[in-house]
């Protein structure tokens, strides 16, 4: 065993975990050719022969690289056959679903390139094809894992068609949204999508990170991955603050918005600020009605990863109270360096009954799973 | 404590590594420069294999923008989350008054001394004219 001096760390197995739901697993392609069977010839040779235009320079690598081969992969994740962490289905099953008997997977696809591409009716036709990867490559041969719907946030026309075409389809489960858009997200130019995740039952899924072309930081451009990794936060709470501001929650009220991989500590003191001024600047936000800290604990549910690991490792427990144990999920990130393993992502006991919600029950409701 | 021949010298090169199982527990046995040391293959912050992570450098910076390289090939950094640890001593470079990944003794042995005992060989045959590591679990 290890010896821990303060903590007791990972010294303490827990079972909680055991047949979670995971919110957050990344798949990822062998090649880029793996999409070609789900491209018409137009966008094949375009793919093929132009590619991607994201809206940042360095379009073939991250602005930020990570330390972790693979840009950020978990070291021991590589499949043995060849190609990326996330790649191979029977390594997903050994390290995570047969590994902790996980009930369910959400797939976040951070490939593809739809969600920043210029050329939108590219990215359109990506986002459908990474949709059809996503099933054939995973969600038809292994059930437990459930696709994402990908759209091309700037182009409403074929957003909304992809979110009718599959909506209905069990094998999705949720519609990705980039938490990084060219505005934020309760603009009224993005509305018409938001009501239509409503309209057809899916909860919205915000997974940090992507590239808008904008900043990551509400102040300039960072200097390392160390500074761009929490930065991303801020885009979290821009929509967050956007969100309630613009009265989206109000004017639609079944949109279920699911913030992953965005921490969740600064949930509470967002709220107490911006309830702090609701107060005071009604006058400007007429169609705000209720106290923002109500609209969030209503609409939002946050996932772990990377999980907060306070100093006071208890803290978690009041964190987790204010924003209510029914909103909190729990989130591996699998194959990604700074993934939680589920028995001891915690580093405090949760209540039975909470871990109960967090690791199973929450996930399961929201996404009507089983 | 129990003592087991895990390896021959000549298997571990100056650099080189070894992951061995003894009394059920993973271990991995470093040799750094030709002294050995073992650690045990699980990482204190959230269980990963740490001994399959990279072999990297301490790099310390007194002040910001001057960097030193520090003992070089020295630490073990953790394939999940990037902890790095001494090889040598187990301590964690991250939180070094709280984390410690445990370590074991090691020692070399010459074949002639192991063949009378009392040493346990877990895989690895012994002869009299090699020398061999021993570790203390």
């Amino acid at each position: 065993m290890n010896v821990a001096l303060r903590d007791p760390r990972i010294d303490r197995p827990a079972q909680a975990h055991l047949g979670f739901i995971d919110c957050d697993v990344h798949p990822y392609f062998r090649t880029p050719a793996d999409f070609d069977p789900f491209l018409s010839q137009r966008w094949r040779e375009h793919r093929q022969s132009i590619g991607g235009r994201p809206r940042q320079g360095l379009a073939k690598t991250s602005l930020y690289p990570r330390m972790s081969p693979g840009n950020g992969m978990r070291g021991d994740a590589w499949p043995k056959n060849g190609g990326p962490p996330g790649s191979d289905l029977g390594l997903i099953r050994e390290q995570l679903l047969d590994l902790f008997d996980v009930r369910y997977g959400l797939l976040a696809p951070l490939v593809g390139g739809a969600a920043a591409e210029r050329n939108v009716e590219f990215g359109a036709a990506m986002a459908v094809a990474v949709n059809d990867w996503q099933c054939a490559a995973f969600c038809d041969p292994e059930p437990r894992l459930k696709a994402s719907v990908q759209i091309t946030l700037e182009h409403e026309e074929s957003a909304l068609a992809e979110i009718e075409r599959r909506a209905g389809d069990a094998r999705f489960a949720q519609v990705n949204i980039p938490p990084r858009g060219l505005e934020p997200l309760g603009r009224h130019r993005y509305r018409k999508i938001l009501a239509a995740c409503a309209a057809n039952g899916f909860p919205i899924s915000l997974h940090l990170g992507g590239t808008s072309g904008h900043a990551s930081t509400g102040g300039g451009w960072p200097s390392f991955y160390h500074e761009e990794h929490p930065s991303y936060v801020q885009s979290m709470q821009t929509l967050v603050i956007s969100l309630v501001c613009e009265g989206v929650l109000d004017e639609i009220p079944d949109l279920k918005v699911v913030m992953v991989e965005g921490g969740f500590a600064w949930l509470p003191s967002l709220a107490w600020r911006l309830d702090k001024h609701w107060k005071r600047l009604k006058a400007e936000v007429p169609g705000l009605k209720r106290a923002p800290s109500e609209v969030i604990r209503e609409h939002f549910w946050v996932t772990t990863q990377p999980i907060e690991e306070p100093e006071r490792p208890e803290d978690m427990l009041r964190i987790i109270e204010w924003i209510g144990p029914e909103r909190v999920m729990f989130s591996t990130d699998y194959p990604h360096w700074d993934q939680d393993d589920p028995r001891y992502a915690f580093k405090v006991q949760l209540p039975e009954e909470w871990a109960r919600l967090i690791y199973r029950e929450n996930a399961r409701a929201l996404y009507r799973l089983d | 404590m129990a003592k087991h021949v895990v390896a021959t010298v000549a298997e571990i090169p100056p650099g080189g590594r070894k992951i061995v199982t003894v009394r059920g527990r993973e271990i991995g046995v470093f040799n750094l420069g030709g002294a050995f040391h073992a650690l045990i293959n699980r990482c204190p912050h959230q269980g990963a294999a740490l001994c399959t992570g990279a072999i990297v450098s301490r790099l310390e910076a007194p002040v910001p923008g001057e960097y030193r390289l520090t003992r070089p090939d020295t630490m073990i950094r953790c394939p999940w989350h990037c902890w790095e640890f001494d090889i040598a001593t187990g301590q964690s470079w991250c939180e070094p008054d709280d984390v410690k990944a445990r370590t074991y003794n090691v020692s070399v042995e010459p074949g002639e001394a192991l063949a009378k005992g009392p040493f346990t060989a877990e895989t690895v045959p012994v002869s009299v004219e090699q020398d061999y590591v021993v570790v203390e679990v």
